[in-house]
């Protein structure tokens, strides 16, 4: 049988089973904790940072801490907000995000989190780095222009004997996700389409497939990201 | 008493005049903004050249020559207050794609190698009249060349995002910003 413990987050009682993710847990008592790199059903990675909150004081990613009774959850605080739109503008100017031109544009994760915390520009200079675009497999493409490194792709996407179809290359600053070709040969058009979903940029799309949805329809063109786990 | 009327100045620089297309997609509330303002350098009215000292300039386009650079500090000199109108004024936008490739690759392809160009261009040249802006290493944001106040993204920004930021800065109020009208697309 499961635990359930008691814990507040920015002084609402919440309740939660033992152990579970905060961000998971914080979802279940109706307040949208902000993240990019988490993605529920995979294991988390702590990599974006967004999720910072503070636990006791102290801050800890909400993603990769298990809930525990008594925890005092603080998450709206103004420090943390500036820390998570600092976090966000660095994403921005870190790669080359050209959202005009996007196929992703309006139903992308980083870009409605801009949105929601209402950023006009970012705060540091735009380093427009030198990136290539993979577009040698059939049914995939990887614009790492785009790419934020937060493993989504490596964490949640298997093929059909189980290995990842996306792993890291290079090192340092010139780090990059690029797409296996052993174990990506025979991916189906359903694997091809969760991969381009898990992504929460642009980075992975399908190809031939691309502004299906005309503006005004797209996921954050009315609904701020988050606002669906407020609302209920 | 009706206070002096706010004097606005705009232009283009290494944009494409959809942020002025958006701007005139005010429709009919442009005849309250001409009840609040006076207009003086602007692609709108075609004055060439500022005639007095303004107070609201507004940037759309990025700065990829030195004549940008040049108008960008004209009107930093001429305006008391600067907006970036734009995805192209606040991050170089579309132009700024060329911003990973060097100058000179980008020119070999648009006047010596790109398949278009064939015979069209016999003697090899490189266009490099003086008369001709020089084009910079790449383009650059307005507020990486001089000071912006203000911030107004889209592409274009919505006529809604641009009108509720001149009448909040004319009439001196707070800006409204209701989340579907600020949007980077």
């Amino acid at each position: 049988m499961s635990i359930f413990v008691k814990f507040t987050i920015d002084g609402q009682i919440c309740l939660a089973e033992e152990g579970k993710q905060l961000i998971e847990a914080a979802k279940e008592n109706n307040i949208y904790i902000p993240t990019l790199c988490n993605f529920s059903g995979i294991p988390p990675k702590g990599s974006c940072r967004i999720c910072t909150v503070l636990i006791n004081g102290k801050p800890a990613t909400a993603c990769t801490t298990k809930v525990s009774e008594n925890m005092d959850i603080k998450t709206s605080t103004e420090e943390l907000e500036n820390f998570r739109k600092a976090v966000i503008e660095l994403l921005f100017i870190e790669g080359n995000h050209f959202c005009p031109s996007c196929e992703k544009s309006g139903n992308c994760e980083l870009q409605a989190l801009a949105y929601r915390y209402k950023i006009m520009a970012p705060q540091f200079p735009y380093l427009f780095p030198k990136r290539s675009i993979e577009a040698w497999h059939p049914k995939l493409i990887k614009d790492h222009n785009r790419c934020i490194l937060c493993k989504r792709c490596i964490r949640g996407i298997k093929n059909e004997q189980g290995k990842s179809i996306f792993a890291y290359g290079k090192r340092g600053e010139n780090l990059e996700i690029n797409i296996d070709k052993e174990t990506s040969k025979n991916i189906s058009d359903e694997l091809a389409q969760k991969c381009m979903d898990i992504c929460p940029v642009g980075a992975i799309l399908v190809k031939e497939k691309g502004f299906t949805v005309p503006i005004g329809k797209r996921k954050y063109d009315y609904n701020p990201i988050g606002s669906d786990i407020e609302k209920k | 008493m009706p206070n002096k009327k706010k004097i606005i100045a705009t232009t283009s620089l290494a944009g494409c005049f959809g942020c002025h297309m958006s701007f005139l997609d005010i429709d009919e509330r442009i005849l309250d903004l001409i009840e609040l303002v006076e207009f003086n350098k602007s692609p709108i009215n075609d004055i060439k050249k500022f005639t007095k000292h303004c107070d609201i300039g507004i940037i759309e386009g990025g700065c990829c020559n030195d004549e940008n650079v040049h108008v960008l500090k004209e009107f930093r000199k001429n305006c008391d207050i600067l907006i970036s109108l734009g995805e192209c004024a606040i991050m170089g936008g579309l132009p700024a794609l060329r911003n990973g490739i060097p100058l000179s690759e980008c020119l070999e392809e648009a006047y010596l190698n790109g398949p278009t160009v064939k015979d069209a261009n016999p003697r090899k040249i490189i266009p490099n009249d003086p008369d001709i802006p020089k084009i910079l290493n790449k383009v650059y944001p307005c507020h990486e060349i001089v000071k912006i106040d203000y911030f107004l993204p889209g592409c274009p920004p919505r006529a809604d995002l641009i009108w509720n930021a001149l009448y909040a800065l004319v009439v001196g109020n707070e800006m409204l910003i209701p989340y579907e009208v600020l949007k980077y697309d």
